[in-house]
């Protein structure tokens, strides 16, 4: 290890192999400046098992623990738990897991390591596809998204897995986005001073797998939560609280159309009126849903 | 003064259950399957006693359980797991992880068949399944060698700069179930045997990346260390065989095991339970004449080859038990066994048997030897 890794505040380095425009390096550097340089990182496979490098090097300043795609959940309980019977204290376990490894073939591991309450954090980022593979769709992808496996437009519509992992009643639970970083950030920090299992769901745009130019990510995951398509909350011991915009988000006339954030993605762009329509309707029910739990 | 030594009477789930105990493992994740449950549940009533302080993590899969017990390895904790047939088969790409990765750990395997259709009872073909996965594997004959394997396994597997997992296999049922009397090591005597683990890959002032892409040039270097481990260990378990063999002042081997091959004329290899009923088949057919002999394999891989061939090397014939077949080309002990006496003049015949728990008697392994002096044995034959 060169003197150059050895830095005061764990950070992700730049000079990695992230696609122009892709989030994740962002994501993952605001992860580790906030959780410390006492962090184990779980990774199953998905993009940041290419953007964490090869043997020759990586940009990680954390330990990194390559997962199988079922198993980082897994592998995460057993990291705590060795840490914590071989006496080690103040240390996280952090899974930075893909749509794909969190909702589809993962599924049952997280489940699993929710419902014993773990003590690690799950954070999913979610590019809605199975993008290191070549944009194959995932559980996660919305209804009507092109994929190379959906070319006529995914039918089915995302599977709700922040409201799925809400009902496993774990200590914490969160969405994000990367448009609204400091939203992220702040529920980093809330999910590092919880004990037990924790998940935050990231909404992680994809420039290729999208299909918009890469200068627009920003402003695709901030148009993501203005539309209400993707809500900021979260769930702290069963008490649900909308965060940042989308507090005002429950008045219908302060969210976009939903228009605004399909149009500037050429994976939508073979939506007809009418689904967009559909989505809209979707994306207002949806609220009325919200509603009800925030009242709770 | 040394203390004395328990006997106790024990089934083969609750002595692997106690030597497990002895090892002292901080992380243990286990998913019941039958026959390995009683098992989980010995252990889980160790820990509850507060005999055994450990997490025991109750996993929602085998995948899982390998990989829990792989991430509490790397994090430098001594681990556990035990499974058998589907679940060794739902947990083989962990298994695989495992051995890719070098992470030394110990799983035991109660082997049972494997369906469709279903069958709970026993034969090899769970373990054998995992001859490539860069495991050490070891079978164990009877409750005794059992409890033996297990401590050997955690010494050889944490064994300086060896690197490797091992698998300890034991018949399902034929031994999980089947009380025998063993002669238990004394605690402190077990904590002698077995130091405090030293393998930890997490140390956040000197971060590693575990599993890391390996280009073309890179991951072959790894498989040919691994190739090295595998040839190295064979040394290694004759060295902790040896240690062993002091300690409890028996002779426990490691790789192979000999009974009677010495002047013998016809040698019969076999592994696990059933060797015990060679080796009546073996005195029963020295009263009638036939210098017969058990040639027992203890550690299926590393093969043990070299010594295969030594003992083979004279023999007039040569009849492998194989409770696992190749469907396509032969049993797996057999092939295993043809392939290390490659060259030699030596007739090598196979006698499939005992699967999906068939009782195979003594008896019936005379008739082979006797039909294999008499010239009329099939190369082939299976008891149907």
């Amino acid at each position: 290890m060169t003197e150059a890794l050895r830095l005061d505040n764990a950070r992700f380095l730049r000079g990695n192999a992230a696609c122009p425009g892709c989030p994740i390096p962002k994501e993952l550097d605001t992860l580790l400046s906030v959780m410390g340089k006492r962090t184990v990182l779980v990774v199953p496979a998905s993009c940041t098992s290419v953007i964490l490098g090869d043997t020759r090097g990586t940009p990680s300043t954390v330990p990194v623990i390559h997962s199988a795609m079922a198993a980082s959940a897994a592998i995460a309980s057993g990291v705590e738990r060795a840490l914590r019977a071989r006496g080690e204290k103040d240390f996280n376990v952090v899974v930075w897991a893909g749509d794909g490894a969190t909702g589809d073939i993962g599924f049952a591991t997280l489940s699993g390591a929710a419902e014993r309450n773990e003590n690690i954090l799950y954070v999913c980022y979610d590019n809605e596809a199975f993008m290191n593979t070549g944009i194959q769709r995932s559980s996660l992808t919305p209804y009507g998204a092109w994929t190379t496996t959906t070319p006529e437009g995914k039918r089915e519509f995302k599977k709700p897995l922040p409201l799925v992992m809400m009902q496993h009643r774990i200590p914490y639970v969160a969405t994000a986005s990367i448009g609204y970083i400091f939203d992220y950030e702040q529920k980093l920090r809330k999910a590092k001073g919880i004990k037990g299992f924790r998940y935050i769901h990231l909404l992680s745009p994809c420039p290729p797998g999208w299909r918009y130019d890469s200068s627009l990510t920003v402003e695709v995951a901030k148009l993501a939560v203005d539309t209400g398509i993707w809500p900021l909350f979260e769930v702290e011991n069963g008490e649900f609280r909308l965060t940042s915009v989308s507090k005002t988000h429950l008045d219908k006339s302060r969210r976009k159309p939903v228009e605004a954030y399909l149009k500037l993605q050429g994976r939508f762009k073979n939506l007809t009126q009418e689904q967009v329509q559909e989505i809209q309707r979707m994306v207002d029910e949806m609220w009325e849903e919200i509603k009800a739990l925030v009242k709770k | 003064m040394q203390k004395a030594r328990k006997v106790l009477a024990l089934v083969g789930n609750h002595a692997v259950a106690y030597a497990v105990k002895q090892a002292k493992p901080q992380v243990l994740a286990v998913f019941p399957i039958t026959p390995q449950t009683t098992m989980l549940e010995k252990l889980a009533e160790y820990i509850a006693e507060g005999e055994l302080k450990a997490e025991l993590v109750k996993i929602e899969s085998e995948h899982s359980a390998m990989a829990t017990i792989f991430g509490a390895a790397v994090a430098g904790a001594r681990v556990f797991t035990a499974t058998s047939s589907q679940g060794l088969l739902y947990m083989t790409e962990m298994i695989y992880w495992v051995g890719g990765a070098r992470v030394p750990l110990v799983a035991a395997v109660a082997t049972r068949a494997i369906a469709a259709p279903w069958s709970i009872l026993d034969d090899h073909h769970d373990f054998v399944s995992k001859r490539d996965a860069i495991w050490i594997q070891m079978m164990a004959e009877d409750v005794q060698d059992a409890y033996d394997l297990t401590l050997m396994a955690f010494r050889i597997s944490e064994y300086p700069n060896l690197l490797l997992p091992v698998m300890m296999g034991f018949d399902g049922f034929i031994l999980t179930h089947t009380m025998e009397r063993l002669e238990v090591l004394n605690d402190e005597e077990v904590d002698e045997f077995l130091p405090p683990r030293k393998f930890n890959l997490i140390d956040f002032e000197d971060p590693v990346s575990i599993g890391q892409v390996a280009d073309s040039s890179e991951y072959i270097k790894y498989r040919y260390y691994a190739m090295k481990a595998m040839e190295n260990a064979k040394s290694v378990i004759e060295e902790v065989s040896k240690e062993y063999s002091k300690l409890v002042g028996r002779n426990v081997p490691g790789l192979v095991e000999d009974f009677m091959c010495d002047d013998a004329d016809y040698a019969i290899v076999a592994m696990g339970a059933w060797s015990g009923d060679v080796r009546e088949a073996v005195r029963r057919l020295r009263g009638e004449g036939i210098k017969a002999c058990l040639l027992k394999v203890k550690t299926f891989r590393p093969f043990p080859k070299e010594l295969i061939r030594k003992y083979l090397s004279e023999k007039k014939a040569v009849l492998v038990m194989d409770r696992a077949y190749s469907y396509g080309l032969g049993g797996v002990l057999a092939s295993e066994v043809k392939s290390a006496m490659y060259g030699l003049q030596v007739p090598v015949y196979n006698f499939v048997a005992g699967l999906g728990g068939q009782d195979v008697r003594p008896s019936v392994i005379v008739d082979m030897v006797k039909k294999l002096h008499e010239g009329t044995l099939q190369e082939e034959v299976w008891l149907v």
